[in-house]
């Protein structure tokens, strides 16, 4: 049974555990400026992106890059504000809170960035990379935080002898521990990780996934897992969202995503996955062209020109998200006319 | 398939060594394998196992202090160790070309992507200006680049990622080379572009029967894409075989390994199966076999001793314990 948060319906089937972030309607656009004399154009980084979060679960948003995947990174953390929608973390809209409040509250709201060698300062020794946070925010005194931030190395599978390190002196995979560390200080509710094993290698891309694994399952974590890998997305997530300039294509369980892909994107994505089994292999769908500029994104559906599927009507008009019989919720015509040969149930 | 004089690429015992006399750090350690025409030849390892600094050697990109060291270096009649800088710099570009990871700064932000594309026929075919003007344009047309006529003026900043990979191996195929290395060739790319630049390579490879290198991190990528599969581990070769025997029954405890990490060979569990550890560095290389300290079998022997390669040729595996059929050591 998969969970539709917008519908009345499935609030109803999920009431046993309220979601403890949620968005709704949230939409990014960034005025940009086209030369001389020329009307700003705008950018439509986000348009209309509703989803749910629950403690202990995973929601994974992927798609191509220029999709709006880290754009939403940044207004879950709050390191932009949308330009409409709302943000609720714990039933409450982060948006129109006063500062005091939406201060506290954004510290249970921690990201882990993509790269670990760009984003740890080479400056500074890991013990003050990881109290850093807590210097800012927090009340602690110094013996305290030191005593936090060994606790965290342990967690993550360092040493306290780390604590005095520079970061240059550990590996990537190393790193990548030490910024979830890092982004684990503030005891978070919700950690938004932007890519964070796609810079790894594959044997300690695993290592780093079931830590994050275990973490979750011991901090009862919500991770909002940005990725364009999707076979790690189907291990590590209990939510897929499928992202195309800007709006969300197909939204559902993880399940009925990889076993019944609906939008062709969805599809199409899944399909040009390298797979080692033959047998876990699909049918190649052959997407021509590359993702349309946002700041003219084609009319109708945005996905037309590169859809096989697409008509008349794709062009014209924009499909809305809809749920499509108890499973995941898709934004396409061509489900609502049935007319795509690879569904037939 | 094992190599023979019509093989288009021998390459026996090559070694690249950087650091000093006394203390060198082998980055290619007794690296043997060899490229056939028409074939794909897929060669798989983490980050410093050897597989860049490989096709750099071969395309004589090593400067010093890196010294590089081989028994032989032939590609096709011509050994590649004797050629002097001029008769070096005939053959790369013309018959063996490469294709770099990052398109984006593969290209120079300076001049035009025609420009680019001609100065490789100009070098290695010369003709007049409009001649290879045709050329560039036509190349750009074989690596499916819609509208190439006005392309060609485009500067690289105009490309997309895709658009200047594309760039890169109309370059790379200017002059019909015999054999195309292509080094992570679609790793800074999205998947769905990823799939469109793999096909267009594999396409290009099979109507201009060239022998491609494909190196990549990217097990399932080779899994799909290569004939036959050299798997490299710090340096070192440690299996080879044709792709399908390689990713049904790997022999090596490595390979296997790489495999089992995959989040595909792991559903329905909740852990990945990882391998502890991490490829040693330059200072930390352990004694034996190379991968004793994170192999799950290991043996005093395997700390001790350094395994040989054998095995039939073409299927050949570094261990003493070489897996079975099922998987398991036969220790």
């Amino acid at each position: 049974m998969s969970e539709q948060p917008m519908t009345q319906q499935s609030s109803e089937t999920t009431a046993a555990k309220p979601p403890i972030m949620s968005g709704v309607g949230l939409k990014q656009h960034y005025p940009v400026k086209q030369g001389f004399m020329k009307p700003p154009g705008l950018v439509k980084a986000l348009d209309g992106v509703n989803f749910t979060v629950e403690a202990g679960k995973t929601l994974a948003v992927v798609g191509e890059s220029g999709c709006g995947k880290s754009t939403l990174a940044r207004l879950l953390t709050m390191i932009e504000l949308p330009t409409d929608g709302e943000l609720n973390f714990e039933g409450k809209n982060l948006l129109t809170l006063d500062r005091e409040t939406r201060k506290e509250l954004r510290q249970r709201i921690q990201i882990i960035f993509q790269n670990p060698y760009g984003s740890l300062n080479p400056r500074k020794k890991v013990g003050s990379i990881l109290e850093e946070p807590l210097v800012i925010n927090g009340k602690l005194t110094k013996a305290e935080r030191k005593e936090r931030a060994l606790n965290l190395l342990q967690k993550v599978g360092l040493k306290p002898e780390h604590y005095d390190r520079y970061p240059h002196m550990f590996s990537g995979g190393q790193r990548q521990r030490i910024a979830i560390a890092r982004g684990l200080m503030m005891n978070p509710k919700v950690v938004v990780a932007d890519e964070p094993v796609s810079a790894l290698d594959v044997s300690v891309q695993a290592q780093v996934l079931n830590l994050m694994m275990d973490l979750q399952q011991e901090l009862d974590l919500a991770y909002v897992f940005i990725s364009h890998d999707l076979s790690v997305v189907e291990h590590i997530a209990d939510k897929v969202m499928v992202m195309y300039l800007g709006k969300v294509v197909e939204y559902g369980a993880t399940e009925d995503i990889f076993t019944h892909p609906q939008h062709p994107y969805t599809r199409a994505l899944l399909s040009s996955t390298p797979r080692i089994d033959p047998e876990h292999r699909i049918d190649k769908i052959r997407l021509t062209g590359e993702l349309p500029s946002p700041l003219n994104p084609p009319s109708g559906c945005a996905f037309h020109g590169r859809c096989e599927f697409a008509n008349e009507r794709c062009k014209v008009e924009t499909p809305v998200l809809k749920d499509q019989s108890g499973e995941s919720s898709v934004a396409c015509f061509g489900i609502d006319e049935n007319r795509l040969p690879y569904i037939n149930r | 398939m094992t190599e023979t004089d019509k093989s288009l690429l021998v390459v026996n015992n090559l070694s690249v060594a950087f650091g000093t006399k006394d203390n060198p750090f082998k980055a290619v350690d007794r690296v043997s394998f060899h490229v056939e025409q028409g074939e794909v030849l897929g060669i798989v390892g983490e980050s410093g196992s050897g597989k860049s600094v490989s096709s750099l050697a071969l395309m004589g990109l090593i400067d010093f202090p890196g010294r590089v060291t081989a028994d032989e270096l032939r590609f096709k009649t011509t050994d590649l160790q004797t050629l002097n800088e001029k008769a070096r710099r005939k053959i790369t570009g013309d018959e063996i070309s490469m294709i770099f990871q990052d398109p984006m700064t593969s290209l120079n932000p300076s001049y035009t992507v025609g420009n680019q594309i001609m100065e490789a026929i100009e070098v290695h075919q010369g003709g007049s200006k409009k001649e290879r003007q045709a050329k560039a344009i036509d190349l750009l047309r074989q690596v499916g680049i819609p509208a190439p006529e006005s392309r060609i003026n485009n500067y690289p900043h105009q490309l997309s990622g895709g658009m200047s990979q594309r760039v890169m191996i109309a370059m790379a195929i200017a002059c019909d080379p015999k054999l195309l290395i292509a080094d992570e060739p679609t790793t800074a790319l999205d998947v769905t572009i990823q799939a469109q630049i793999i096909e267009l390579l594999l396409k290009l490879q099979r109507e201009k029967q060239m022998g491609l290198m494909l190196i990549t991190h990217d097990l399932a990528l080779v899994a799909e894409a290569a004939d036959r599969v050299v798997v490299m581990y710090a340096g070192q070769i440690v299996e080879t075989g044709p792709a399908s025997d390689i990713f049904k029954a790997p022999k090596h405890p490595y390979t296997q390994a790489l495999m089992n990490s995959l989040p595909e060979s792991s559903e329905g569990k909740d852990r990945l199966n990882a391998l502890p550890g991490v490829v040693p560095g330059a200072n930390d290389r352990p004694q034996g076999c190379l991968l004793n300290p994170r192999c799950p079998y290991v043996t005093d022997r395997c700390r001790a001793e350094e395994p040989e390669q054998y095995g039939p040729r073409g299927r050949q595996v570094k261990c003493f314990y070489p897996l079975d059929e099922a998987g398991r050591p036969t220790v």
